[in-house]
């Protein structure tokens, strides 16, 4: 039985030169080089959306959406956005609600606030009992959140994390009640929703670089940075293809 | 200790289940199927651990003692109760009598449980109309772009737009084709690079929220 699948070799070829640039990235930032990060509305606006909450008396809503686990790298990036969330509502002594459709999840997402928490040196503004599972059906969820928005009226909410056909359902109750909506997903399609329905939309690989803008955490920027070395390969691969394909239409060697 | 340990679990899980995806060997298929096994089964123990705090955080709102205003506990009580109550009422239903066709249970499910999911559904179509009222105003140049390609996809996807001209439907699909897709495509290969240099970063250790918060 052979160990090597060779119809996966053109992945492998790629993981290995992504993990390669990732390495570079980090090395060379270790070794003193400074990379920056362009400004990036949806996480500048933050600090204005949980001051907001807080200057009105009511809480931040935030949710990671129904479509995935804690598995997908969107779920990962949102926690990293949900730990500055819960450091500065913990400052400003603001409530932070959290409903989920995991209970994985829950229990990650509690550990991370619980820590945002601590980080801003008040502990005792963690509140277990509002970070809480509510079902793992699509529309309960989305009727339970909907609910929960209508009630409670909360002046900001962060839809980011994994959505599908609840996303407008969410974004659109929380512009009724007049929040200040910051999202961000990996839907395309979901995305068009959340860019007519939000204040701030985190398009593309602006979710994946949270962490690293708002740590300011030179290892996670210098894999941001290789992001961008990622996306120039990809644009010489396709400029080359393209001119290859019109010079030799028969030409098929970029298909493999 | 408390960090080292999870970080070495993480590698050690991603190397894996990288290392497995390039091999076609019985070994690399029994490992896969052996840790989908396993979450399964630590999601099964989570899922205790969330319908617990679900009751916990239901009877502490339909409890009468005093609630803090701000913590909406009091608005909140007639819903936790009902969703408590059908918590409670439908194990009960399957264990008394089946989930087969004409059980009680089945009843519920059918009678109530689909109805409410599809009307929240169907809120949707409103949703989509209120946001596109409010997307589609010609406000500058790219929202007047926007609007014009818009009207030709909506005007071009239903039927009766065959019966005018073909041309119509033609243009339809060379936006979707074209512009439409250029854009879809960009966005994907930004999410797609994100996405794996998160998945690295979280298996090489750099990315640490997980555990705790710890960057």
């Amino acid at each position: 039985m052979a160990i090597f699948d060779p119809t996966t070799l053109p992945t492998l070829v790629i993981s290995l030169i992504s993990i390669a640039v990732v390495l570079y990235a980090v090395i060379s930032i270790k070794r003193g080089k400074e990379f920056t990060i362009r400004e990036i509305p949806g996480l500048k606006a933050i600090d204005d959306a949980v001051g907001r909450a807080t200057e009105m008396g009511t809480p931040v809503l935030f949710t990671p959406g129904w479509g995935g686990d804690i598995q997908r790298p969107t779920t990962i990036a949102s926690m990293n956005i949900l730990s500055s969330v819960a450091e500065k509502t913990a400052e400003y002594d603001c409530r932070l609600i959290y409903p989920t459709h995991d209970p994985v999840i829950m229990a990650v997402a509690q550990e991370v606030v619980k820590e945002g928490c601590l980080k801003a040196g008040y502990p005792d503004r963690y509140r277990a009992d509002d970070i809480f599972y509510i079902t793992s059906s699509q529309f309960g969820y989305a009727a339970a959140v909907d609910g929960i928005i209508s009630r409670t009226k909360p002046a900001s909410i962060f839809l980011l994390g994994t959505f599908e056909a609840e996303s407008l359902i969410m974004a659109e109750t929380g512009n009724a009640v007049g929040a200040i909506q910051i999202a961000g997903t990996d839907s395309t399609i979901q995305l068009a929703f959340f860019i007519v329905a939000c204040d701030y939309t985190l398009i593309g690989e602006e979710l994946f670089a949270a962490s690293g803008y708002l740590s300011k955490n030179k290892s996670i920027l210098s894999s941001v940075k290789a992001q961008d070395i990622l996306k120039l390969l990809i644009a010489l691969f396709i400029t080359t293809a393209l001119i290859w394909a019109t010079i030799d239409p028969k030409s098929s060697w970029w298909k493999y | 200790m408390r960090v080292k340990i999870p970080l070495a679990i993480c590698f050690l899980s991603g190397a894996i289940m990288f290392i497995q995806y390039f091999s076609r060997h019985p070994l690399a298929k029994a490992v896969y199927n052996g840790i989908l096994d396993w979450w399964q089964i630590i999601f099964a123990f989570t899922l205790f651990v969330g319908v617990a705090a679900f009751i916990k955080s239901g009877l502490k709102s339909v409890s009468w003692s005093k609630a803090r205003p701000s913590t909406g506990r009091k608005t909140d009580a007639p819903y936790k109760a009902i969703s408590l109550v059908g918590l409670a009422l439908m194990p009960i239903l399957a264990l008394a009598g089946g989930t087969k066709f004409g059980s009680p249970f089945l009843w519920v499910f059918d009678n109530m449980q689909a109805p409410m999911q599809s009307t929240v559904f169907s809120l949707l179509a409103f949703f989509v109309a209120s946001a596109s009222f409010r997307g589609f105003r010609a406000r500058t140049i790219p929202a007047t772009i926007l609007l014009i390609s818009a009207l030709f996809v909506l005007l071009g996807r239903i039927p009766v737009a065959d019966y005018f001209t073909e041309s119509l439907a033609k243009a339809t699909f060379w936006i979707q084709d074209y512009p439409s897709m250029a854009a879809r495509r960009a966005i994907l290969i930004g999410i797609g690079l994100g996405s794996m240099t998160t998945a690295l970063r979280v298996i090489l250790g750099i990315e640490r929220t997980y555990l705790r918060g710890e960057r």
